[in-house]
């Protein structure tokens, strides 16, 4: 394998494993527990490094891990305590633990490679380099192996836990009578989440676990509310965004991780606009189709009620403009996409119902 | 006293003592996380005014960081008004998006052929270090336009905190208020970056605020409280940091802020955890003695 092709490959999966527990995040309505825990995990790290004194050991994992859930732990005792709003909660904990971090890291750190830029940017172009080795051989990027790991993981809880954490989600007073205990499974995605953080902070940087946790996600509940689409699309949309942010980055020569946040959210914009149900632009033109669709029929019900009378002045488009105070360019566009729909014919100035038209008038008027 | 120590106690002071009083503000409306994605959100901002300019001066970048901000502010408030998406996870993709991009942008800069770009980078994780005369001075503009702006719209900010509706009922034109009140938070989270860094400004704007939330229900001794807490917290922290080596100003200051946070959640009157407890003892005791005297008589 290409190092280009192992970097997308791990690209990929960090993507598709930070997707899936980022559906749960956002619908659930913590999204910014993943900000939290992204950051906050740099004191585990960095303390448990202090520790074992090898920046490779699995150990560094847990200390991480650990302080994701202290985070947790800590943001629901402040909440429950009522003493401060979740917001406030949130956004007081997680400085704390990222400041004493990065004190840390200034102060004892000295030369060695773990600085906070590392957590925070990562880079993942640098993931080729450090190597897999299994009984002497080669089996590609230790990046690729570890999320690859995580990514199993996440897929077998989703798989296993699907209908509770669904119940879960969106019903928590049925899950509980039922016997799910929902703070037993808030904490078990908490703890997912923070896993999936320390996997791929050195791989991607936390900031980009950040953006694919919640944005593909929010881009897919823009196009479904199916729960079980929204975790495909999620999952299809984090990869074009990893493939297209590696194209971005390597076209620019810039950061992969940031082309990759930059993809999510180029991703998210255009479903904003051009999503089916929700874009503002599609609902915009509904709208604005309703409206004519309206005023067009409001024309048929006209012309139908004077259809037996002989003033030819009520079946003009001049009369349109007085009798239902439309602006002149506004009727003849009315006049216009009337006859296109077949509703009407047109002789100059005066209008007739075809007997199409004709009908649509009447069930216009029924219902 | 050295020229530095004293350039870093002013500047981290004044952003702490905005910061403060316009936090208050948010923690009270339920949005402190929107300082997170507005810091967050002013790094391609910065970096676009840069490769515009291609100038080096803190009113220029403040000026992108502030529009950049802005633009991303606008964004949540939009995404939550017009589809399903809740507060949160707009909030966490303006930030993540936002500073992906400002990343690109950062490597784009640092691979200009110009020596003049060094200092973007203090904006990440913040420089208290390096503020200068010239900087120090943009800051205090700021500061005092955002406080000015604060005791003007005193009356009209405090109303749409605390009762929009009535607000509006009253026929105050509440969308230009909170456009007003945005605005300030806006150029008092952009005054701190330099100081403290994108990631730590958050709290700058949640913790005093947090802190002095526990002291009173008054939201004038509240505001004052939290100035007074942040620009504390923002002078000892210059000072810790300017006299013991390898010790960041901006996570010191955190630090120190949330320390204050923790002692006012445990021992300030009434709402304090502590304070509760021993309420509740004495309260227990005096019960107890009650029962007491009755059984005896």
């Amino acid at each position: 394998m290409t190092p280009q092709l192992e970097i997308i490959i791990t690209a990929c999966i960090v993507s598709t494993a930070c997707v899936i527990p980022g559906v749960f995040l956002i619908l659930r309505r913590v999204a910014l527990m993943s900000d939290a825990i992204s950051h906050a995990i740099l004191m585990g790290i960095v303390i448990m490094f202090f520790i074992v004194k090898d920046l490779h050991s699995p150990l560094l994992m847990i200390g991480a891990v650990a302080t994701g859930i202290l985070t947790v732990l800590l943001t629901e005792w402040i909440i429950q305590s009522k003493r401060l709003k979740e917001d406030a909660a949130i956004g007081l904990v997680f400085p704390v633990f990222f400041s004493i971090g990065v004190i840390l890291i200034s102060r004892y750190a000295g030369n060695i490679h773990l600085d906070q830029d590392a957590v925070l940017l990562g880079e993942i172009a640098f993931a080729p380099f450090n190597r897999f080795l299994f009984l002497g051989r080669d089996l590609g990027p230790v990046a690729m192996w570890s999320m690859g790991a995580i990514l199993v993981m996440n897929l077998g809880l989703l798989l296993l836990f699907y209908k509770e954490l669904k119940l879960a989600t969106f019903d928590k007073a049925l899950a509980a009578t039922v016997g799910f205990s929902p703070v037993l499974l808030y904490y078990g995605l908490m703890t997912t989440v923070s896993i999936t953080a320390v996997g791929a902070f050195d791989a991607v940087g936390s900031i980009l676990v950040v953006a694919l946790m919640i944005t593909p996600p929010s881009t897919a509940y823009l196009l479904t509310d199916r729960l079980s689409r929204m975790i495909v699309l999620s999952v299809l949309i984090g990869i074009a965004s990893a493939v297209s942010g590696y194209v971005m980055a390597s076209l620019l020569d810039a950061s992969i991780a940031g082309s990759i946040a930059t993809m999510t959210g180029a991703a998210f914009l255009i479903a904003l606009f051009f999503s089916p149900k929700q874009g503002l632009l599609t609902t915009y033109l509904r709208s604005k189709h309703q409206k004519t669709d309206f005023a067009s029929k409001m024309l048929l019900v006209q012309l139908m009620v004077h259809e037996d009378q002989q003033e030819d002045f009520e079946t003009t488009v001049t009369h349109m403009v007085h009798h239902m105070d439309w602006s002149i360019k506004f009727s003849k566009k009315i006049a216009r996409y009337s006859v296109e729909k077949g509703y009407i014919t047109r002789n100059q100035d005066q209008l007739f119902l075809t007997p199409l038209g004709r009908e649509v008038a009447r069930a216009a008027i029924v219902h | 006293m050295d020229y530095t120590i004293f350039m870093v106690m002013i500047g981290s002071s004044l952003v702490g003592c905005v910061s403060g009083a316009l936090g208050s503000f948010a923690v009270l409306r339920k949005q402190s996380l929107l300082g997170d994605a507005i810091s967050h959100a002013a790094l391609p901002g910065i970096a676009l005014a840069f490769l515009i300019t291609m100038a080096k001066s803190p009113m220029i970048f403040m000026a992108g960081a502030m529009i950049a901000g802005w633009i991303g502010t606008m964004l949540v408030m939009a995404i939550v008004r017009h589809t399903v998406i809740k507060e949160d996870a707009a909030l966490g993709m303006i930030l993540s998006v936002f500073f992906g991009f400002g990343l690109v942008l950062l490597t784009l800069i640092q691979r200009l052929p110009t020596a003049n770009k060094s200092g973007l980078t203090h904006y990440l994780f913040g420089s208290a270090a390096t503020l200068l005369l010239e900087d120090v001075k943009a800051m205090c503009l700021m500061g005092v336009v955002t406080l000015a702006g604060l005791f003007l719209f005193w009356k009209e900010f405090k109303l749409f905190t605390f009762d929009k509706d009535y607000a509006t009922a009253l026929g105050f034109p509440v969308k230009r208020i909170e456009l007003i009140l945005t605005l300030l938070t806006v150029t008092a989270i952009v005054m701190g970056l330099q100081t403290v860094g994108v990631i730590l400004m958050s709290a700058m704007i949640i913790a005093p605020a947090a802190a002095a939330r526990q002291w009173t229900d008054r939201l004038w001794l509240m505001v004052v409280l939290s100035a007074v807490f942040g620009a504390v917290s923002g002078l000892s922290g210059a000072l810790l940091s300017g006299f013991v080596a390898q010790l960041p100003t901006g996570p010191t200051i955190v630090l120190i802020m949330s320390a204050i946070v923790l002692i006012s959640l445990l021992f300030a009157p009434n709402r304090g955890m502590i304070w509760e407890w021993f309420q509740r003892r004495q309260e227990t005791k005096l019960l107890r003695q009650k029962l007491m005297e009755k059984h005896k008589s």
